[in-house]
């Protein structure tokens, strides 16, 4: 069995790519899929130490993924729509013209 | 099983550095959800079967099917040529990445207190867990459906197209 290292190793490579495409690409649908990468990797994490912990039978990680990927759900459904909204207004979705609100 | 997880980290991977870097959306988009898939292929290799098949049905279901919605709705499907697909400052993002990916990477390897044996297979089947989502989880399950609830109406709302309001001011 692979130990428990090359889990979070590969979950760090794949929050790393999230990270990166959240902060370089001009869409915004590309920018909310680095967002659910990155939450992906967070739920390997709780999944892999659920495995090697001490007492798997509590089922805390488990239970703390299903959650999360609930949240994960909601928050996109919310993300999309706001895109969709700011589409109707702007016309474009590019992540550097939205500045109406002069941040 | 060393091989299974090799495969399957590549295939991850790859796919999500594809979904990252390519250029047409639609194709972001069914790279992310094979990315997705091959996340759930981990979480059966760490027997947890249950969040293995959430994994397939609410991420690969359903939520590549709301962002390959999205896409459509915003025609963001098909960039003309000539339009960067990247921000200007892209080589500072991926400065950051890198950096967080090498600290990260670091305080992986040098801590010595997750270097734990593997325990017997456990057992995750789907009685356990709704027992202890009825019993112990009972109220962040609670919670989680108002959030949803919430969640569903307030994009339904804001996605709602925006009336005018002169029918009000006639009366």
């Amino acid at each position: 069995m692979v130990p428990l290292h090359y889990y979070l190793i590969f979950s760090v490579l794949l929050f790393s790519v999230g990270l990166a495409g959240v902060l370089c690409r001009r869409n915004a649908i590309i920018v909310l899929v680095g967002v659910e990468l990155m939450l992906n990797a967070a739920n390997l994490n709780f999944i892999a130490f659920w495995r090697y912990s001490a007492h798997p039978e509590a089922m805390t990680g488990v239970l703390f993924a299903l959650f999360s990927i609930g949240i994960a759900a909601a928050e996109a459904a919310v993300g999309l729509a706001i895109l969709v909204t700011f589409f109707r207004n702007r016309g474009d979705i590019a992540v550097d013209d939205a500045s109406m609100m002069k941040g | 099983m060393e091989l299974a997880f090799i495969v399957l980290g590549l295939l991850t991977l790859t796919s999500a550095i594809a979904a990252m870097a390519m250029r047409q959306l639609v194709h972001c988009v069914l790279c992310l959800s094979v990315t997705l898939a091959g996340l759930g292929g981990f979480y059966l290799l760490l027997n947890a079967e249950f969040v293995a098949f959430a994994q397939i049905l609410v991420y690969v279901g359903a939520v590549t099917i709301l962002v390959v919605f999205a896409t459509l709705l915003t025609r963001g499907g098909n960039p003309e040529v000539g339009v960067a697909i990247f921000s200007s400052s892209w080589f500072k993002g991926i400065a950051v990445a890198v950096l967080a990916a090498g600290s990260l990477l670091f305080c992986v390897l040098t801590t010595s207190s997750i270097q734990r044996p593997l325990t017997a297979k456990p057992k995750a089947d789907v009685k356990m867990i709704g027992d202890k989502l009825m019993t112990s989880h009972v109220l962040a399950l609670e919670v989680i459906g108002l959030l949803l609830t919430a969640a569903m109406i307030g994009a339904v709302i804001i996605a709602m197209p925006e009336r005018p309001k002169e029918s009000k001011v006639e009366n």
